[in-house]
């Protein structure tokens, strides 16, 4: 069959099933007794079991498979929960993505997993072994339900199944438990169960049979069977349908009610031994079974899904989407700067309607774009874990308002300075368990990770109850790096030292370390935060910990900038950067070591000549009286930017200058002003040092 | 021509530049633009003239006259911008005229000879000669290195 047109949803898909099955191990693990999550777990990995072995890949399934069993043989407490087992389902589920992601790179998604798979397996063994002794008990016990299959209930329902049917119960739906015995002298009998689930998937939805569909169809059973059944239909109708298929000797509906599950939940405890057994009975399955029955599980999944009312939409088109949208809000500028000049007011009204609504299109399709921070975050929680165990630690990661939404263009950046971060907080944040133990702190470290709007901006924050800075260290080191004087030192307030290991040239290669400070340093996290347009800063308290709050704009496609006018030229300067606008008068100018400086507010504030730096003029500055300044901030740096005249605020659509023009300096983009014209955007970043 | 062997032919697109004639594929031609408003972008290389907007697309602009270490002249209504597109990028050249499109035969084309004129000679990938014309077949990769900053290969 032509599969390529499904591999890219096989892929997304994966992808989310292995990231559910990640968060679900780590749950696992806090909980090792619920059986809920193992569940959870199962049902990621039986699905993906089913999708890639219809899509060919047999590693995948072959794996999916092997840990599946061990899921099964957890869940029906054959073995139990040890970190060991976690590992090595972890390890497995990395080999998982790894394959996945070579699909999506193109490759063939194989990979050796023998070992893996061996390892699975001795657990799957080591656990049935411990059950084995009272396997032999619990025989007797499935010999008597065999045979009292007419009277009593055959089917086991777990917390899932139970929960299907509570909830179907709410929506209208009757549950059956249908028995139905095939004379002996059947021949086809998969062909029988073929005709009579047919039926089934008419009149409703079949949560479970026994024994397995993949034995039913096998033939796999003598003449019985049971089928748990979700329908809107009448007992005796589907009573009546059943028997016109022919060959079936006996039919019997009973209508499973609330009671009967409450029952089964009492029951289920005392029922677990002898479950196993059945199961280890039924489990016999080999490859190409499983195949089927992946299928149907999955078609399964999709029909309980349905009510979730989202589409999925390639990114690409979004893209185009607000490509398109960019053009218009370009138009949209050129009709304003029109309907101004002609002062006709049906016009400017129009204009003005026009300018509202598009304004809101605006807000809908960055909405569109946008994604929670979780699918930057859920890595952590893993990296984490692994962190603490490479350090020897202890360490518990919160994390708040993972569904905190961003812009896509933001989301694909922040993932390595957070990484950076985190190791970061994770290696020289927290303490080792003795220390913090006779600091009388709890022994486990938390580390706290949050993202929260506000404004027009989203702040993740990363908290530690750590060490914190030690500021007689941080400044011993700023002082030898030369990054600071002993003479300043002194003045230095204890937010400020804590700034300083962002200061580009602070970490340095002696310190290198598995985890962090490959010598690359904090600064590097400060740089491409502020190149997103965003800011980091840190507060710090020694022995308790510190905070490292970065605050970044919503999206980077569309800013509002000042425009000003530099001779015949316009520029674009961000308005997040600028604090205000000023006139100056030009005797107010001072100079400080061949810098000219002004007094803004009580701070001394430099000047930087725009038209200078820009090359504009031709060295003919004529000093008027007064001087346009606007006042731009780097982190709590600031500077006056000298320009000719502010012209006003837009709304602008980010354009990058292209890869031919690389690193242009003070320059960070590109703008299409209303004229069709092009303006360039000043990047302030680069003018304050 | 209709006898030669080699029957492969391709498209270029001839453009001037003083008295020289320069052929480049029109496989990487996007379009040919007349006299478009440019802004200038600074501290560049005085050859990059600036960015032009083209249809929503922000295009840097190269005065091939300048890259090439030719005199410079201001631009009249013959100045063409010929859009070409790289799998890196898109450049706009300003060229003196644009004015033919040609079909050359391939086996026409021979490497460069030891000096062709003024123009730097890695521009040149080859010369095709056609007709009494002589074509010099620009190298696109080498004019159009990426301008980096700190890179001073300004002449």
């Amino acid at each position: 069959m032509d599969t390529n047109q499904y591999l890219e949803m096989f892929i997304e898909e994966s992808k989310e099933h292995l990231q559910s099955c990640n968060e679900h191990l780590l749950e696992l693990e806090n909980n090792p007794e619920d059986l809920g999550i193992v569940n959870e777990i199962f049902r990621s990995a039986h699905t993906l079991k089913g999708m890639s072995a219809t899509m060919g890949y047999e590693d995948i399934a072959d794996l999916t498979h092997k840990m599946e069993n061990v899921l099964d043989a957890i869940r029906n407490a054959k073995i139990r929960v040890t970190t060991e087992i976690i590992d090595v389902v972890f390890q497995a589920v990395d080999d998982l993505e790894e394959m996945v992601l070579d699909i999506a790179a193109g490759g063939t998604g194989k990979k050796d997993v023998q070992e893996l798979v061996e390892v699975l397996n001795r657990i799957e063994a080591g656990g049935s072994a411990v059950v084995a002794a009272s396997a032999e008990t619990a025989a007797t016990a499935v010999a008597e339900m065999e045979t009292q299959q007419n009277g009593h209930s055959d089917l086991q329902f777990d917390e899932y199944d139970m929960t299907v049917i509570g909830q179907s119960f709410e929506q209208g739906y009757q549950a059956y438990e249908i028995s139905i015995q095939l004379r002996e002298d059947c021949l086809l009998k998969a062909a029988r169960v073929f005709m009579i689930f047919e039926i089934f998937e008419k009149s409703g939805e079949v949560i479970k049979t026994v024994p397995a569909v993949e034995q039913l169809e096998n033939e796999d059973f003598e003449e019985t069977f049971a089928v748990a059944l979700l329908t809107k239909e009448e007992a005796d109708v589907l009573k009546a349908k059943i028997m016109k298929v022919s060959e079936v000797e006996n039919v019997v509906v009973r209508p499973i009610t609330n009671e009967t599950l409450l029952q089964g939940r009492v029951e289920k405890e005392e029922n677990i031994v002898k479950k196993a057994a059945v199961e280890k009975v039924d489990s016999p399955t080999n490859p190409k079974s499983a195949v089927v029955s992946g299928e149907k599980q999955n078609r399964k999944n999709v029909t309980a899904q349905a009510g979730n009312k989202t589409i999925r939409v390639n990114i690409d088109r979004l893209d185009i989407l607000m490509n398109l949208f960019e053009e218009l809000v370009i138009d949209r500028g050129r009709l304003q700067s029109i309907a101004s000049e002609l002062h006709n007011a049906e016009l400017t009204e129009t204009v003005e309607r026009m300018t509202r609504i598009s304004g809101d299109l605006q807000t809908i399709i960055l909405n569109m774009r946008m994604i929670p921070v979780e699918t930057v975050f859920n890595r952590f929680p893993k990296m984490v874990r692994q962190l603490a165990r490479d350090l020897d630690k202890k360490i518990a990661l919160e994390i708040v308002g993972a569904e905190t939404e961003l812009d896509r263009t933001v989301i694909d950046e922040i993932g390595d300075p957070l990484v950076h971060l985190i190791r970061n907080a994770l290696d020289h944040g927290i303490e080792k368990p003795a220390e913090r133990l006779a600091k009388g702190k709890p022994e486990e470290g938390t580390v706290t990770l949050r993202a929260y709007h506000s404004g027009n901006h989203v702040f993740i924050e990363l908290e530690d109850d750590g060490a914190g800075v030690n500021r007689e260290r941080v400044l011993a080191k700023a002082i030898s790096n030369g990054i600071v004087s002993a003479e300043m030192a002194d003045t230095l307030t204890d937010k400020q030292v804590a700034e300083l290991i962002l200061a580009s040239g602070f970490s340095t290669a002696e310190k290198i370390s598995d985890v962090s400070g490959r010598g690359v340093g904090l600064d590097v996290v400060k740089n491409t935060i502020e190149s997103l347009g965003g800011h980091i800063s840190i507060d710090s308290k020694e022995g308790y910990g510190s905070l490292f709050q970065v605050q970044l704009p919503l999206t980077l496609s569309i800013i509002s900038v000042m425009l000003v006018e530099l001779e015949k030229e316009m520029y674009a300067i961000p308005l997040s950067s600028i604090i205000e606008t000023a006139i100056i008068q030009t005797s107010d100018i001072m100079n400080a070591h061949n810098q000219k400086v002004i007094d803004f507010r009580g701070n001394i504030v430099p000047l930087v000549d725009l038209k200078e730096i820009f090359e504009t003029a031709d060295g003919d500055y004529e000093a008027d009286d007064y001087q346009s300044v606007v006042i731009v901030r780097k982190g709590d740096k600031l500077a006056g930017l000298v320009v000719d005249s502010f012209i006003g605020q837009q709304e602008i659509v980010l354009k990058s200058l292209g890869n031919y023009l690389q690193n242009v300096f003070a320059i960070s983009g590109a703008t299409i002003l209303g004229n069709g014209q092009v303006a360039l955007i000043v990047d302030c970043n680069a003018l304050i040092k | 021509m209709t006898e030669m062997i080699d029957q492969k032919e391709m498209k270029v697109i001839v453009f001037q530049l003083i008295d020289k004639e320069y052929a480049i594929g029109v496989d990487v031609v996007q379009s040919i633009e007349k006299l478009l408003t440019i802004t200038r972008v600074p501290k560049t290389p005085s050859y990059v003239k600036g960015v032009l907007n083209l249809r929503g697309v922000v295009t840097p602009i190269v005065d091939l006259r300048d890259r090439f270490g030719l005199e410079v002249k201001e631009m009249d209504e013959n100045t063409r911008i010929i859009i070409v597109t790289l799998p890196e990028f898109e450049v706009g050249l300003i060229v003196d005229a644009a004015n033919d499109v040609i079909d050359i035969p391939v086996g026409s084309i021979e490497p460069q000879p030891e000096v062709v004129g003024t123009v730097e000679s890695e521009f040149i990938s080859g010369v095709a000669k056609v007709d009494k014309r002589l074509l010099v077949m620009l190298n696109l990769e080498k004019v159009l290195e990426p301008v980096k900053r700190g890179t001073s290969d300004e002449r």
